[in-house]
């Protein structure tokens, strides 16, 4: 298991990526799938830095995000667990309604795919609000 | 990290992307593309050497999309395995005129 806290902010993206695909190479993580577990945690941590803390009183030094890695069973294979954790505002991202991918580019929205390929490209998710903690978890099987 | 080549030839434009699109550099190719693609009738991405692409550079892709179907025609490239199926999962191969 590892885990790391940082402030909730884009600019430590790089940081908690790093600490992911140093992960995923020692647990012997094949290319395609490390590859869609690094965007599913990208989508998450930038949905947390973006939305998590605006118009809330939570002071500056205090908005932070967990994300901690951990080995688990996957359907019967060997996988990884990622969950992030954070104090702002509740928000359940699975409730979000996935966007339409049938519409032609014209009358598409820009944006709104983040979660919607989270939810595709992995093998379980889960959300919950536990003591005033958004807590985002997701597995995947290698 | 992302590297971006660009080759103009008369109302073509050619943009290489070395590297990830992303949260961090996708607003790095919002830049290059500005007020650069004004007289451009065909835009081709090369993604031969793109590696990765989340949700920020579909953003992107999605919204050259919207202006070159307005002024002529875009094409992407070269798209890898992996790049290919967040296309597929997201519909973007419906939306984007992708070579191989």
């Amino acid at each position: 298991m590892k885990e790391i806290t940082v402030a909730a902010d884009c600019d430590n993206l790089d940081k908690v990526t790093a600490m992911l695909e140093e992960y995923l190479d020692n647990a012997g993580a094949p290319v395609s799938a490390a590859m869609k577990i690094s965007v599913a945690l990208e989508e998450m941590f930038v949905n947390v830095a973006h939305y998590a803390y605006t118009d809330t009183d939570v002071p500056e030094e205090d908005r932070t995000v967990t994300v901690r890695f951990e080995d688990v069973q996957v359907n019967g294979s060997a996988g990884i667990k990622i969950t992030l954790s954070d104090h702002g505002k509740p928000y359940d991202p699975l409730a979000k309604e996935d966007p339409d991918t049938t519409l032609s580019a014209d009358v598409r929205p820009i944006g709104g795919l983040g979660i919607f390929m989270v939810k595709k490209s992995m093998d379980n998710v889960s959300y919950d609000n536990i003591d005033g903690f958004n807590t985002f978890s997701m597995e995947k099987a290698f | 990290m992302l590297n971006i080549s660009k080759e103009a030839n008369e109302g073509t434009l050619k943009i290489g992307l070395e590297g990830r699109l992303d949260t961090v550099t996708a607003p790095q190719l919002e830049d290059a593309l500005k007020d650069s693609t004004d007289s451009v009738k065909e835009l081709v991405f090369d993604l031969e050497k793109l590696e990765y692409i989340s949700s920020a550079g579909l953003r992107v892709l999605l919204s050259m999309q919207k202006i070159m179907n307005k002024q002529g025609s875009m094409k992407i490239r070269g798209a890898n395995e992996n790049i290919m199926e967040i296309f597929e999962v997201t519909g973007f191969v419906d939306i984007l005129t992708i070579e191989k």
